[in-house]
């Protein structure tokens, strides 16, 4: 459509433009919603690589390993109807951004006035491919793996083997024990949860898994796993020289974006997402923003006001449909009438019968000081400070606070923080390290990753993980 | 308005029948010092922040001595103060142990399963109506309803409420500051003392009953069980145990009577709800936002310094957060002074927030959920006497003293 | 019927697991897990439950696939 100007062109494309979501999740389906809400009655194209209409993914690491909710029950309500045209279950392979097509695997094109990518996160598989063809070796990201592990945990195994202590991998192995089922849980790292909570607080959830009666084995890595004649995976090695009988492995190695279907696009998208502007504009190559393909949800990377304007990816479900809201806001508004998306980083796991919640980036941080509670009780909050400002707060069963530090944190509070607070204990007094490892290497379980102040995403080597 | 008379305005009983224009005016300036010492927070952002604030405490020890002097009520030097007046861990450690036989995660079910039986009680109270063209709310209904659900469920003989009553208003008063010459001052004191020792030792005996021959209900579960956090002390289960009889029932009946004394008023949604039974789930949210029972938190203190709304709150002020007020902040609710039964994103500030929010919230809702739709559904016509009815003395548990209806007759 | 929690805004006040134990259950004193495509049958309960949601974390779909009462409240926005 040529603008002939600009209002004309906005009115006419909110009539009758043609929008295309890639990417058919929850960021996606809420965008098409938010589209839909503020007003867009033009096409509407839903293209999703999975055969499923947009489901919800955390319960699938908890209830529904538990058995308590089956896997297909986590399909998303929506908001309102969208009336989309859904292409599921076919992958988008490219973008022509001069032509404005998407190019689909089954062959066809589809054009777009205006692009929006959600197209989110994979899980990294066992980076060794033999060993991961083994049956019994799983990962968990897609519902469809959510059956299938939930399978076969309910057949009884002998023992499970969990790689990698993030949060997805904690909480398998949470709903294994619930299930009372053996499990072995092997971190690279010092502790669970160390590169999204550092080691004070991945203390703590060692203490939690073992006192749950996990078998956690942390600062080893698994070198090979083996499989039985006929292609059962049998037995683990750990890099100690130890050995394991197991019948279930779980890698749990975090994330990898889906951007490679970009690779060829001109756009600034690689390993650590695309990155966007605070408009959810994505960048090209050249750290020029285009006006006509947005980005959402955990796969973008965008600068945030609060974090030093540093490039932030988040693999959280707030930001998803948060900044999904805010993507298809400004998709059909006027630039005077566009919103940033500065949404403050939250997430939540459970796990252990333990409630975990965050807000800011705890991994910026440098010092921890526990304001209240015990972590010996695992009750407690715990502030996160970085060069003298609170960034950061996490709370294990202590919700209820967490909104005053989340002001905190918007208010770039001192710390350590200067007051006395109900429930303060010896262990509160001072800060301590918060215990992060090294950045440069890779950990299994951040949920933000802070990837610096340049929008292309080149000058960042990616090294497939060695577990 | 200067500040001198706020605090006295709040309790002056000529506001009590609609304090709310007291309340608007006050919000002008969020957060205000009173003469008296309080420092008085009547809007919604800096209420909320403040039930979210682990510098602010429900323990009256952290009061400054001056500051100590103005509070509402003095402590029992027998009984252990109840959670409401504690903070972390104390209190988590006492409100989880309450929590075990009452909701989840241990007893998922005790409220859920209570609906028949609330029904029926309904059903039987409205029951009683036959035959007659008016009845008080209050003394024919709103009161003995709760009151009979709070008994059933800590297990105290509902015959025993003729010993009670005195001793339950009483203390429900008390939550009110305590206002007078010195003498007049301890003579109330006096009152609310003799009227908790009463109580105490009432509830004593019976725990000790049902520690002998447990029974399935609150108070032998309390006096009883044990979990990951131990169990109450015998003096904790009689607090605790007090506050729950209290709570369970002082504010519940003014739950359900402001309920029907605005649905009278607003005969629309009493159409509404009658067509749609239904409407009655958030009708009761936004009720709690406009007539809450509970009107005002007068009990916290600070532990620090706190800068608020460009006030500054010193350390060991007494606080008072007007929650009634919050809930009609127009920065917070769109038309706050309408009753509008679906407004939509209706956190309203009724039940309190944070960790001290209200214990049998979930119990409250059913039983004026129940209450309303019968109510409506049964009473022929039913209209209001005098408006405003006479109200009770309290300003904090504020509801009608009597709520006159009359009615044309009753449907099956 | 669909039903999704917004976890981020959920703080552990339990009213959903009080009102309709059979879709909402605590898990430990905080943690909530739920069934996000509960029976038709709760569909009383589940509405109450969203309504006494006193942080408004719940989104209902009703039976023609539109929001019914209950939408969560506006994302958080920092």
């Amino acid at each position: 459509m040529p603008p002939v100007s600009a209002d004309g062109y906005l009115g006419k494309f909110r009539r009758e433009g043609r929008i295309v979501i890639v990417g058919a999740s929850l960021a996606g389906l809420r965008a098409a919603e938010t589209l839909r809400e503020e007003g867009f009655t033009g096409t509407l194209t839903m293209v999703g690589d999975e055969p499923h209409e947009p489901y919800d993914r955390p319960p699938l690491s908890k209830q529904v390993l538990l058995g308590k909710v089956p896997y297909d029950h986590t399909a998303l309500p929506r908001r309102r109807a969208i009336d989309a045209q859904w292409r599921l279950g076919v992958a988008a392979t490219g973008l022509n951004p001069a032509d404005r097509q998407v190019h689909l695997a089954d062959g066809e094109s589809v054009e777009y006035d205006r692009l929006l990518i959600t197209t989110g996160v994979r899980a990294r598989p066992w980076p060794n491919d033999l060993e991961a063809d083994l049956d019994g070796v799983f990962v968990l990201r897609t519902k469809d793996d959510a059956a299938q592990l939930h399978h076969r945990l309910k057949a009884g195994p002998r023992r499970v083997l969990v790689i990698g202590a993030g949060f997805t991998g904690s909480e398998i192995a949470s709903a294994c024990r619930e299930r009372e089922l053996p499990v072995t849980v092997a971190e690279r790292g010092p502790a669970p949860l160390v590169g999204a909570l550092g080691g004070v607080i991945g203390g703590v959830a060692a203490a939690l898994q073992r006192e749950h009666g996990v078998d956690l084995r942390c600062g080893v890595q698994v070198t090979g796993l083996e499989g039985d004649p006929a292609g059962r995976v049998r037995r683990a090695h750990f890099s100690d020289g130890t050995a394991i009988e197991v019948d279930v492995v779980v890698a749990s190695l975090g994330a990898t974006r889906n951007t490679e279907w970009l690779a060829a696009s001109g756009l600034g998208a690689g390993p650590r997402g695309i990155a966007c502007d605070a408009g959810c504009r994505a960048f090209d190559v050249r750290g020029i923003v285009t006006d006509d393909i947005f980005v959402a949800g955990d796969v973008a990377r965008s600068p945030h006001p609060l974090f030093g304007y540093q490039f932030l990816s988040l693999e959280h479900w707030g930001n998803a449909v948060a900044q999904a809201e805010v993507a298809a806001h400004n998709m059909i508004s006027a630039s005077s009438d566009r919103r940033p998306h500065v949404w403050m980083p939250s997430f939540w796991s459970a796990q252990f019968g333990v409630n975990i919640k965050s807000v800011g980036v705890p991994p910026m941080a440098d010092q921890i000081l526990i304001t209240q509670g015990s972590l010996a009780e695992h009750r407690f909050t715990a502030a996160y400070g970085h060069q003298g400002r609170v960034i950061a707060a996490v709370t294990f069963d202590q919700a209820k606070w967490l909104d005053f530090y989340e002001r905190q944190i918007e208010q770039a509070a001192p710390f350590p923080t200067d007051f006395p607070t109900v429930d303060r204990r010896p262990e509160g007094m001072q800060p301590q390290s918060a215990g992060f490892p090294d950045p440069s290497l890779p950990s299994h379980g951040p949920t933000v990753t802070l990837s610096g102040h340049s929008p292309a995403d080149r000058r960042i080597s990616f090294t497939p993980l060695r577990a | 308005m200067t500040s001198v008379a706020l605090l006295r305005q709040i309790t002056d009983y000529a506001n009590r029948a609609d304090p709310y224009p007291l309340y608007a005016e006050l919000r002008k300036t969020p957060v205000v010092r009173d003469e008296a010492g309080p420092y008085l927070v009547s809007t919604y952002w800096e209420i909320h922040g403040l039930l979210h604030d682990p510098r602010v405490s429900s323990d009256a020890r952290n009061l400054g001595a001056e500051a100590a002097e103005f509070r509402g009520q003095e402590e029992d030097p027998n009984l252990p103060p109840t959670f409401l007046k504690l903070d972390p861990p104390e209190h988590d450690r006492l409100r989880r142990l309450a929590m075990r036989p009452f909701g989840p995660p241990h007893s998922p079910r005790r409220v859920f399963d209570m609906r028949g039986e609330l029904g029926e009680i309904v059903s039987g109270l409205i029951d009683g109506f036959r035959d007659q063209d008016r009845i008080d709310l209050v003394d024919d209904f709103s009161y003995p309803f709760p009151v009979t659900v709070i008994c059933r469920l800590l297990g105290i003989p509902r015959e025993d409420e003729a010993h009670f009553h005195g001793w339950a208003d009483t203390l429900a008063a008390s939550l009110d500051p305590v206002q007078g010459t010195s003498e007049e001052r301890e003579a109330q004191l006096q009152t609310v003392r003799q009227a908790r020792a009463d109580l105490a030792t009432y509830l004593a005996g019976l725990i000790e009953e049902r520690r002998r021959a447990p029974r399935d209900d609150m108070l032998s579960a309390m006096a009883d069980g044990h979990g990951p956090d131990g169990q109450m002390s015998p003096l904790e289960v009689i607090s605790t145990s007090a506050l729950l009889l209290i709570a369970g029932h002082e504010t519940t009946v003014n739950l359900i009577t402001n309920g029907m004394l605005t649905l009278l008023r607003n005969p629309d949604v009493l159409q509404r709800i009658r067509d749609n039974p239904g409407l009655a789930v958030p009708l009761v949210e936004e009720l709690l936002r406009f007539e809450p029972p509970v009107q005002l938190l007068p009990q916290r203190t600070t532990l620090a310094d706190i800068d608020i709304a460009g006030t500054l709150i010193p350390q060991g002020a007494s606080l008072w957060l007007l929650l009634a007020s919050g809930n009609r902040d127009p920065q917070r609710f769109h038309d706050p002074d309408r009753f509008i039964p679906e407004r939509p994103d209706n956190q309203h500030l009724g039940l309190g927030s944070g960790i001290h929010n209200c214990f049998g919230a979930p119990l409250a809702r059913l039983e004026a959920q129940i209450a309303l739709t019968e109510l409506v559904r049964r009473l022929d016509n039913p209209r209001l006497v005098e408006d405003p009815p006479p109200y009770r003395r309290n300003a904090v548990l504020r509801g009608p003293r009597h709520l006159p209806i009359a009615f044309d007759g009753l449907k099956p | 019927m669909r039903l999704v929690v917004d976890l981020n805004r959920c703080q552990g006040y339990a009213q959903c697991a009080f009102l309709a134990p059979e879709v909402f259950a605590m898990h430990g004193d905080e943690a909530l897990m739920y069934d996000p495509q509960a029976d038709d049958t709760q569909r009383e309960h589940v509405l109450r439950a969203a309504s006494a949601c006193p942080v408004k974390a719940i989104t209902v779909e009703d039976e023609a696939g539109a929001p019914a009462a209950g939408r969560a409240g506006a994302s958080r926005v920092g």
